[in-house]
Formats: C-alpha cells, sequence, structure tokens
C-alpha cells in the first residue's frame, strides 16, 4: 500500500498570534513556523502504518512557499520515504489546496491519503472532505483510530456525542484527530538521513490547476479582550456573588 | 435570495444546532428551506416546519441516509443546490464532515464557522483559535458555510408553517458505511446547550474525581465538560472536550476546576456571560478571562461549593 500524507507550514503552535495593525492579515514576519500539529499526527500514523508492514511507501506532500521544504523534511525525518513539494507565493485556500493534492494523487496514485483534520493557521477544517470528494473516495474525518478488516478500512470517529465507526472502501482520504496517535520525536540521525532523501519540487502550472482564491480577506481583527475579573477569597464569596451579583445561580 | 440549511438530527429529534443555523439563515435574509436527510426521520421533518422563518421542508428518506453519511449526504446537496444562493450547515462534526464536500463538488469555496453575518456575501470568522476574526467577502455563486450556534440565538421552534415536500434519495454512493457508534449516556444537558457548564482539567488528577465535578453539576442543573489536558489523559471521553478543537460553548456560567487555561481552551468557552475559575496556581492564564477567581485547592473547594448549593438552595 502506498500513502500519501500532506503537511501544511504553520505558525507554530506556541506563538500568540496578533492581527497586523492595518488589519491586512497576521505578524508572520520572524515568527516561528511549525509543521501544523494535526498533519505531523497524520505523518505518524502513515509511519506507523509502514512499520507494522501495511505500506510500501510514504510519500509526504506540502504546497506553498519554498520553505515549506523544511516542513517536508521534518516529514522525511519521523519516516516518510520521499517528498513533493508544489511551490507558489500564491494564497492557497482549502479548496485550491485540495485540487492540487488531486492532481498529484493522479500522478502517485496511493491507497490511501491521511491529513490533518484541520489547520491551526485557518481553522478551515476542509481539505481533507474536498479532496474526497474531487477524487469521488470515502472520506473518514477526525479520526481516532484505523482498522483495515479484508479490503475494507474501519475508521473511530471522534463526533459530537462519543464515538462512530464507519467503515470505507479503499482507496480512501482519512483526517487525523488529537487521539489517533502521538507524534515521535525526531532524531537527529533521522533529520540528518532525511536531507539525502528525494524532493520533487511542482509548479502549480505543472498540475494545471487554477489556484486563484475565491474568498476575499477584507480585514483581520483581534477580537474585543475579555477583561479580568475579581478574586474572591473563599467559596462562600464565590456562590455569594454569582447568586447575589451575577445572578446565574 | 434563496437558503437551504442542512437539519442535524439523529432521526427522531431535531437537534437545537439547526435553531441557531436558521437564524443565521434569516439575517442573510431570504427564503428559507430546511433539508432533512435521514431514515424514518418523518418526526424530524414536521418539527422543522415548526421553526418560525422556515418557508420550506424538503424530505430525503432512505436507509444510507441514517448515519449522515457525508459521501451519500453531500450527494444528495448537491442534487438541490441548483436553486440556492447559501448552503448553511452547523458547525457540528456532522455540518464539517459533510459541508466541505458538498462546497467542492459544486466548485465553491467553503466559509468555517461563521460568527457573524455582515452581508449576503461577507461574514466573520474566527482564525488562529479566536486570537483573530476574520471578515471575508465570497465571490461564489452558491455561498456555502458552516455556522458556530453558540454565535446566533436560537430560532423558535414553534410558530412556523413551512409545507413539507419529499425529495428523491440519490442512489448509494456505496463508499463508506456505518459500523457502529459508542455515544455517552448522560442525564445532563449536552455541552453546546448547556445553560451552566463545570468543566475539569489536568488538575483534575483522575477520572475518578470528575464524581465531584459532576455532583456540583447535577445541583446546578450543568452539563460537564474538560480541557483537552483532561481528555488527553483519559480522564473522560473525547466528547467532554471543550476548546479549539473540541466543542465550543458559550452558557450563562462557565466553571473552570483545575483548568490553566491553555489558548485552545479558551478559544472554546471565553465567549460565556460569566466565568469562574478555581485552580490554585494564582499565575494560571485562566483567571486572566475569569470574572470571579478563586485561588484554591480544587479538592477542598469543590466539595465546599456543593455543600454552598445545598445551603443556597436550603435558604430558597
Amino acid at each position: 500500500m502506498k500513502i500519501l500524507v500532506a503537511v501544511k507550514r504553520v505558525v507554530d503552535y506556541n506563538v500568540k498570534v496578533r492581527a497586523k495593525a492595518d488589519g491586512t492579515g497576521v505578524e508572520t514576519a520572524n515568527v516561528k513556523m511549525s509543521m501544523n500539529p494535526f498533519d505531523e499526527i497524520a505523518v505518524e500514523e502513515a509511519v506507523r502504518l509502514q512499520e507494522a508492514g501495511k505500506a510500501k511507501e510514504i510519500v509526504a506532500v506540502s504546497l506553498g512557499v519554498a520553505a515549506c521544504q523544511d516542513t517536508i523534511r521534518t516529514a522525511l525525518a519521523m519516516g516518510a520515504d520521499r517528498g513533493v513539494l508544489v511551490e507558489t507565493d500564491a494564497e492557497l485556500q482549502p479548496l485550491a489546496v485540495a485540487k492540487l493534492l488531486k492532481a498529484v494523487a493522479d500522478q502517485e496514485k496511493p491507497d490511501l491519503i491521511i491529513l490533518g483534520k484541520q489547520a491551526i493557521d485557518d481553522d478551515a477544517n476542509q481539505t481533507g472532505q474536498m479532496l474526497a470528494a474531487l477524487l469521488g473516495w470515502a472520506q473518514g474525518t477526525f479520526a481516532s483510530k484505523l482498522e483495515f478488516v479484508a479490503d475494507a478500512l474501519n475508521v473511530t470517529r471522534e463526533v459530537d456525542g462519543g464515538l462512530e465507526t464507519v467503515a470505507l472502501k479503499l482507496p480512501a482520504v482519512i483526517t487525523a484527530d488529537l487521539r489517533l496517535n502521538e507524534p515521535r520525536f525526531v532524531k537527529l540521525p533521522n533529520i540528518m538521513k532525511a536531507k539525502k532523501k528525494p524532493l520533487a519540487v511542482l509548479k502549480p502550472t505543472d498540475l494545471g490547476v487554477d489556484v486563484t482564491p475565491r474568498l476575499v480577506t477584507l480585514k483581520v481583527q483581534e477580537p474585543p479582550k475579555r477583561q479580568a475579573g475579581v478574586k474572591v477569597d473563599s467559596v462562600t464569596t464565590l456562590v455569594d456573588k454569582l447568586h447575589n451579583e451575577a445572578h446565574v445561580i | 435570495m434563496s437558503i437551504l440549511v442542512i437539519a442535524e438530527h439523529d432521526n427522531a429529534v431535531l437537534k437545537a444546532a439547526t435553531l441557531n443555523t436558521v437564524t443565521a439563515a434569516t439575517q442573510i435574509g431570504g427564503d428559507i428551506t430546511v433539508l432533512v436527510a435521514g431514515h424514518g426521520c418523518g418526526a424530524v421533518a414536521q418539527a422543522a416546519a415548526q421553526i418560525v422563518g422556515v418557508k420550506l421542508v424538503l424530505v430525503a428518506d432512505a436507509p444510507h441516509y441514517a448515519h449522515q453519511l457525508a459521501e451519500n449526504v453531500a450527494a444528495l446537496v448537491v442534487t438541490l443546490a441548483g436553486g440556492y444562493s447559501h448552503i448553511l450547515a452547523p458547525a457540528t462534526a456532522t455540518g464539517k464532515n459533510t459541508l466541505p464536500r458538498v462546497a467542492a463538488l459544486l466548485d465553491v469555496a467553503q466559509l468555517s464557522d461563521v460568527i457573524k453575518v455582515e452581508s449576503p456575501d461577507t461574514f466573520v470568522r474566527p482564525i488562529y483559535a479566536g486570537n483573530v476574526l476574520a471578515t471575508i467577502q465570497s465571490s461564489d455563486k452558491i455561498k456555502v458555510m458552516t455556522v458556530r450556534g453558540t454565535a446566533f440565538p436560537a430560532a423558535a421552534t414553534t410558530g412556523g408553517s413551512a409545507s413539507v415536500e419529499t425529495v428523491p434519495a440519490v442512489a448509494d454512493a456505496g463508499l463508506s458505511s456505518f459500523v457502529g457508534q459508542q455515544l455517552t449516556k448522560s442525564d445532563r444537558p449536552e455541552l453546546t446547550a448547556a445553560r451552566i457548564i463545570v468543566s475539569g482539567g489536568r488538575g483534575m488528577g483522575d477520572g475518578a474525581n470528575f464524581k465531584l465535578l459532576e455532583d456540583v453539576a447535577d445541583k446546578l442543573g450543568a452539563a460537564v465538560g474538560a480541557s483537552r489536558a483532561a481528555v488527553d489523559a483519559g480522564y473522560v471521553p473525547n466528547d467532554y472536550q471543550v476548546g479549539q478543537t473540541g466543542k465550543v460553548v458559550a452558557p450563562e456560567l462557565y466553571v473552570a476546576v483545575g483548568i490553566s487555561g491553555a489558548i485552545q481552551h479558551l478559544a472554546g468557552m471565553k465567549d460565556s456571560k460569566v466565568i469562574v475559575a478555581i485552580n490554585k496556581d494564582e499565575e494560571a492564564p485562566i483567571f486572566q478571562v475569569a470574572d470571579y477567581g478563586l485561588v484554591a485547592d480544587l479538592f477542598v473547594a469543590v466539595p465546599e461549593l456543593s455543600k454552598e448549593l445545598d445551603r443556597l438552595k436550603a435558604a430558597g
């Protein structure tokens, strides 16, 4: 089985993001960038499937600026075999990303595509579902467990009321939720090895995909800050305030 | 303009998130149609027809819609989409699963988690875990979006008189099938609909200690939630999780117990009307958003809170 994993370069989850003063976007200059945490889980799952003898090859794909090569190298250090970067400086929205990934999938012909369920920058939670739609494949979103049974893939999904299991025909698209696995720490020798793994660079035009954005961001701003309230000295005071001041109990 | 709202339901009951989504549709303006796709879901269709503001209810009843499989529901929505300017679904696990598939099949973008309608083509949505709000304009001919329930009031459930029409089902795509589910059983209100929520974090130390919170929750008629740390530690199931990647809630009262207040948790509860934090670490970030903070050992404070609530009740 061949697995494609998609990885996105995003502002590191530890960075406190701020809107630019002119409202045109968020400050990304001199900000630490990392692999989207949900995509790390996706890579980890692919590597575990390979270690379990279920997958033969793992291809890590990223889309965006040249620096996305770093993100791909991280995936290679985790255990992916080779990388593909679709390089562009253009703004890529989820539909365009899904179209580019479909074009890559048409070339690579994977049996399974694993992505993170959402990226922590735009929080869109769309790309996996859109990719499955464009390919006409089954989708297993918000996955917390994968289990191969005969010729199907059973996916346990995190849903609002608890967990749900669906059986998917392969090929399929999976999006990883938090509890699918805990990604490994990358070891230095593997980082060195990853530098020698192949990484192909393509352009959107090579794939014949129009990536023109459909949505225009008119402005971004920070929401009104919530003010810290008061500290109370006892449970009795707390209950009194909630009852007589806030009127919520 | 005409708007299609995809109903959230379990074939028996129409879920409250649908009502908030109808309100968002009302704010966009135009005729509102609600689609109920399910199996044996006639009662849901009748309930949808009573919602104030809804003009028409479409029902697609087939076994392969029973479990809201995205592959099948999306294929259905696409056959109906032509006549609509907007397609809305609640930003629930179901809506998030299905709607991007609809958008891609229609070759349009999707707006996720809309929290404000500025105009029929311009909307506000949170990005970066709600640290930033983006105002976004769509140029697509059909605007597809999921709606964050807590950002819109619920439409009235009675007083409407929509007509109900049946639409033909699209054949089963045969890509996926439902195997089973493990739903958390609880007599407490649902997190996203609760007036009061009592949530526990890593400070709870153990799943068994959530009993302390359940005791307080039952006295308040509250739902019980948790931080990601508590869910990851296995104290409680995933559906308890409040946060950027869990449930987004906005109750009248949110009591955070042993929760430090990571950004991703705050993203899920900072729109609560009143926030209480109980934490022994007075530097915990949760205190920066709390209306009432109590620096205390939760294992002392929570049982005490329970007793105080008894006293309050006794005092009438």
